[in-house]
């Protein structure tokens, strides 16, 4: 990658989406800086699925320009965003409840064996796989035990742990985590914030979309409010009160 | 912990063959073993497609008469138009196959349920035989044809070709399932299709390809059904897509799609095998045999929903 020539990871300018007369995002900006937590809140209906699903591939805008590392992209789905290294943590968390630690962690993304085996009969690499994957979870300190183990034997905590782990190991530029605590108890949300602040830690820069302030006040670097299609603030978190940001995102104030 | 999927087939086979064992001196020779072989040798082949199809959490009522269609195909194209009978062979896979994309490009393109779609194709693929076949059996086949039905010796007992065949496949199938990215996937789009979506699976052409390999399956199984009976018959197959449901579900693969194994389906396929060949030894008449296939398809979807909710 070199010296980064900018702070400036990904960037968003005037991103416009409309479903028939509603406009879901109205020429939405957006900016993550290299290295932080940006968290990403707004009522419902303020636009911040789509602005998420914008930059993850997911949707494609109607107008505007979304920029990597200071360079145009255009994602036309969720593959394209991967492969510019853009990794998402969805809130369905996307494992298959069947099969193994390492299995989902690779899951549409295998190690083949080198040579013919693996560019012919597809056969996969499992012991690097595996080893990939210990490292990958040890790396992040998540504590699960066996990698062959399915992940429906898993806590919620553990399985979440997983879903980050994919995206950390993949993601060369950004981690975006959809609600990542929506369904965990008080204790396994603690782990997952300490994650995700382990990720941010290793120099990957993560959009956190969440409903729970407090949380967000917690970890955030910078917090962007969302509010009726637009970016209404974008502000640093020791810099405005819980108070203040549910005013900005019910429009009861608005940010100079 | 491994469910009880994992071993129980097993152990009810084992349990079976000694059951069986105990109450008749002819059920443990050489002879007997490789009748059961031979008895469960179609079956067994089909249910090799089947289960990758279950895997999918698809599911294929039409195999049984793809196969009977790749049967006539084969055997008229040999006798009747006189083809080179390794063409004829070729035919009568290729016929098969065809239906098997079919099936494939209804489901993923047309988006139709796999029972609705195979519940077509099985009576298309019927209506196709008996008219190309004119409902009559067609005999008098080429030695090509009859190859997998011949036998070779292992010691005192007298094998068929074919028996080697279908054990050959399924440890084939069991190894690719296991050992590839594709297999893996089948496993995953059965288990989590979401999942499978949101990690970029190609799921349309993997589904497709499974129903073509699993229509290539059910050729294979034609022609070691020609070669066993050594004729064309147009009524084969009626029930075989049940019987091969059935192998499957013994074997311990979920009907929900994503979990189970193909080696467990042989196992089930064998324990059918047994139950027939055993309760025939011990005199006992076939209807009887069919109502306990029954029970045990109840008994093997039971014990795996208990060991399951278990977790």
């Amino acid at each position: 990658m070199g010296t980064p020539s900018s702070a400036l990871v990904l960037e968003a300018r005037g991103l416009v989406k409309r479903y028939g007369h509603v406009a879901a995002l109205d020429g939405a900006d957006f900016e993550l800086l290299r290295g932080e937590i940006l968290g990403v809140i707004g009522d419902n209906g303020a636009g911040k699925s789509s602005l998420i699903k914008a930059l993850s591939g997911a949707l494609i805008p109607g107008a505007g320009e979304i920029f990597l590392d200071g360079k145009l992209v255009t994602f036309r789905a969720p593959i394209d965003a991967r492969q510019q290294g853009i990794e998402t943590v969805y809130q369905e968390l996307a494992v298959a409840p069947a099969m193994t630690i390492t299995e989902n962690l690779f899951l549409g993304r295998e190690i083949h064996r080198p040579g013919l085996l693996g560019s012919l009969l597809r056969l996969i690499d499992k012991k690097k796989m595996n080893a990939v994957a210990i490292s990958q979870l040890s790396g992040l300190q998540i504590e699960i035990g066996s990698i062959n183990q399915a992940v429906e034997n898993l806590s919620g905590g553990q399985r979440q742990g997983v879903a980050v782990a994919r995206a950390a190991a993949f993601a060369r530029h950004v981690v975006i985590m959809d609600e990542p605590t929506a369904a965990l108890g008080v204790r396994e949300s603690g782990m997952v914030l300490d994650l995700i602040r382990r990720v941010r830690d290793r120099g990957l820069p993560v959009i956190l979309v969440s409903h729970n302030m407090p949380q967000v006040f917690e970890i955030a670097d910078r917090i962007h409010i969302q509010r009726l299609g637009r970016r209404a603030a974008l502000v640093k978190t020791g810099d405005i009160t819980m108070a203040d940001a549910v005013a900005i995102m019910t429009g009861t104030i608005t940010h100079h | 912990m491994p469910p009880v999927a994992t071993f129980g087939p097993l152990l009810a086979l084992l349990a079976s063959a000694a059951f069986f064992a105990s109450q008749s001196d002819r059920f443990f020779t050489g002879q007997n073993l490789s009748l059961i072989l031979q008895q469960v040798m179609v079956v067994g082949v089909m249910a090799i497609g089947q289960t990758l199809i279950i895997l999918t959490a698809g599911i294929d009522l039409s195999c049984g008469m793809v196969m009977a269609l790749g049967s006539m195909v084969m055997t008229r194209s040999a006798v009747d138009v006189g083809m080179n009978p390794y063409l004829a062979i070729t035919c009568g896979l290729l016929a098969c196959i065809a239906f098997g994309f079919l099936n494939g490009a209804l489901i993923t393109y047309v988006r139709l349920p796999p029972f609705i779609v195979t519940l077509g194709t099985l009576n298309i693929a019927f209506a196709i035989t008996q008219i190309y076949s004119e409902s009559q059996t067609v005999s008098g086949l080429p030695p090509a044809l009859l190859f997998f039905g011949t036998t070779f010796r292992i010691g005192q007992t007298a094998v068929t070709y074919g028996t080697m065949l279908m054990l050959a496949m399924y440890f084939a199938t069991w190894f690719l399932l296991r050992e590839t990215s594709p297999g893996r996937h089948i496993y995953a789009i059965g288990n989590s299709p979401e999942a499978a979506r949101l990690m970029a699976i190609p799921a349309r052409r993997l589904l497709i390809s499974v129903y073509t390999i699993a229509g290539l399956i059910y050729g294979i199984a034609a022609l070691l059904l020609v070669a066993r009976t050594g004729v064309g018959d147009p009524q084969a197959g009626q029930t075989d897509n049940l019987d091969s449901i059935t192998a499957v579900v013994l074997g311990g693969t979920s009907l929900f799609g994503g979990r189970g194994m193909v080696l467990g389906t042989m196992i089930g396929a064998l324990i059918v095998g047994v139950f027939r060949n055993g309760l025939t030894l011990m005199g006992i008449p076939s209807v009887y045999q069919i109502l306990i296939t029954g029970i045990l398809v109840i008994l093997a979807v039971t014990t795996d929903q208990l060991s399951r909710r278990g977790q």
